[in-house]
């Protein structure tokens, strides 16, 4: 009861931050935009939305993974650097707090921020349905994988961000270590890997993905597996996470 | 409330902290001083659990630091060195968050955070922007942080440092009040600091305590401590050669010789009490005409140079 409410204040804190400053107004505004555009109009000539002739939400979710890729390390990229270079993280750290709780509480804050942006994108799920009848169901569950995806890119963004206390760095590290995520099961890297490796081996570097477990999601199918993944990715990282912020008060 | 046995932390292989063990009670203030990178910040890092001890421990309310952090940081209010605090929050969210996190909801909110801005002489910044503070309201806000729960225990690490002397005064005057209910420990380099304000002190050099005692009994350490000043109308040679001749002085030096005074000190044998050279100098001097005649208590930057530039030839970077 009391770590809750301990997580609890951390995330009200730290969501405010966001809201106070430029970056979240900045944030969602590029990440709409962003949506918008590529969702109507990128893909074939004549715009991929419209040429698919489905009513289906295909078209946004397939771009989600890229757009998180730059946006999702710059919401995470201040958490634990700008404690450290404000020199507040000492204080944080020695209120009856323990890093777990302090993990937790920045953690959600900026996943329910991610959340928040995603949400906001629900005219694309009005224009779809004026514009003919999609499975809500599949455009749900795609909502929800896209969710957890942003968590898994969030979650290894906290780790560079309690690396360094210079917030650039944290934003390059963690762009190539979500790139790894991606690229591991995007089809051109998984084509040029099966011409010459072993078929288990293939299999074993796609399945680190996030690409290959959000395409389920994107198809309407909701997997455990898939789930756990994403979930274990967070977990693991937010373990590094605490591991690293021990590390710096040996 | 504060307990340290055989405190030893080590960065590497530099000692910071080398066997330090103090205790400082309830009512008592403790000032903490040193040359910079004596060890002062690290000690007190270690009493709030936000570094661990590699030797030793730390007991605070009688919560080891390590083993059980969260009582024992409850009973603590810690202002860490530079005073930081969220840039981007009014100071009055600021303080609602160090509420909050204290465990303080509603009502008991509320008049913690009056009473905290009160103390600290927030009013006029309330709804300001942490980040657009001057120094001085900046280190009162992180201050007024520290006291918000109204703690047992305060861990200040240089609480005037930055301030102008009104706001220095008011720290001061703030520190020893609420130094009568609680145990207070906090570093300084400003020495007439202790002397306003510790009832105890402790000089710590290179990670080591080399004085540890109330401020009178660290002025009695002082060379000069228990001498007697004497300027009178005369020649040097004569006063001095006069006043070797009392059998409780050990040496005389001549301090200054202006037109017709001179001003001399003498030095006691060990084992004079105190006044009585006083009285058998004034005695001999009378014939003379005494200007001024006092027993120096000794002074504490004299201590605190001769503690701790002793080994370090030169001591360049001392404060």
């Amino acid at each position: 009861m009391n770590a809750l409410a301990n997580i609890k204040t951390i995330a009200k804190r730290e969501l405010n931050a966001y809201f106070s400053s430029p970056l979240a107004y900045v944030f969602i505004v590029i990440f709409l935009l962003l949506c918008g555009f590529f969702t109507f109009m990128v893909g074939s000539r004549m715009g991929a939305f419209f040429a698919h002739g489905q009513a289906s939400l295909d078209t946004f979710f397939i771009w989600q993974p890229w757009f998180y890729l730059f946006l999702v390390p710059a919401v995470g990229m201040r958490l634990w650097a700008e404690e450290r270079r404000v020199g507040t993280l000492e204080l944080l750290l020695t209120m009856p707090v323990t890093s777990w709780q302090a993990i937790a509480g920045k953690f959600i804050a900026s996943w329910v921020f991610l959340g928040l942006a995603l949400l906001l994108t629900f005219p694309l799920v009005i224009t779809v349905n004026y514009l003919g009848s999609p499975d809500n169901g599949v455009i749900l569950c795609g909502y929800a994988g896209s969710w957890l995806m942003a968590g898994a890119y969030l979650a290894v963004s906290c780790i560079t961000s309690a690396m360094t206390r210079a917030q650039v760095v944290s934003f390059i590290i963690s762009l190539v270590l979500c790139l790894f995520l991606l690229l591991a099961g995007f089809s051109p890297v998984i084509n040029f890997l099966s011409s010459w490796a072993s078929p288990g081996f293939v299999n074993a570097v796609a399945s680190c993905s996030v690409i290959t477990h959000f395409l389920n999601f994107q198809k309407g199918i909701l997997d455990a597996r898939d789930v756990i993944f994403f979930l274990s990715l967070i977990v693991f990282s937010l373990f590094t996470t605490a591991v690293i912020l021990r590390g710096h008060r040996k | 409330m504060i307990e340290v046995e055989g405190l030893t932390k080590r960065f590497g292989n530099k000692r910071a902290v080398d066997d330090v063990s103090f205790t400082v009670a309830r009512g008592e203030v403790l000032g903490f001083l040193g040359p910079n990178g004596a060890g002062k910040s690290t000690t007190m890092r270690v009493i709030t659990g936000f570094l661990p001890p590699t030797e030793g421990r730390v007991r605070v309310g009688g919560h080891d630091v390590v083993e059980s952090p969260i009582p024992a940081r409850r009973l603590i209010g810690y202002l860490p060195e530079n005073a930081p605090a969220y840039t981007d929050m009014t100071v009055l969210g600021f303080l609602n968050f160090a509420a909050e996190i204290r465990g303080l909801r509603r009502q008991a909110k509320t008049s913690a955070i009056e009473r905290a801005v009160g103390l600290c002489f927030l009013e006029p910044v309330l709804h300001q922007s942490v980040e657009t503070l001057s120094k001085g309201y900046r280190h009162r806000t992180c201050f007024a942080q520290a006291i918000i729960h109204d703690p047992l225990v305060l861990v200040l690490d240089e609480p005037t440092d930055g301030l102008d002397p009104n706001q220095k005064h008011e720290v001061r005057n703030l520190i020893s009040r609420m130094g009568r209910s609680k145990a207070i420990i906090f570093s300084t380099h400003i020495l007439e600091e202790v002397d306003a304000v510790c009832t105890r002190a402790i000089i710590i050099d290179r990670g080591k305590i080399v004085a540890n005692g109330t401020p009178a009994e660290l002025r009695r350490k002082s060379p000069a401590a228990g001498a007697v000043t004497l300027r009178v109308k005369g020649a040097a040679n004569v006063v001095s050669a006069g006043l070797s001749e009392i059998p409780l002085v050990a040496r005389v030096t001549v301090l200054e010789q202006s037109g017709e005074s001179v001003t001399v000190r003498a030095f006691p044998r060990p084992g004079a009490v105190d006044g009585q050279l006083a009285g058998a100098i004034g005695a001999l001097a009378r014939r003379w005409q005494i200007e001024q005649l006092q027993t120096e208590e000794g002074r504490l930057d004299e201590v605190f140079r001769g503690l701790t530039m002793s080994d370090t030839a030169g001591g360049g970077n001392v404060q």
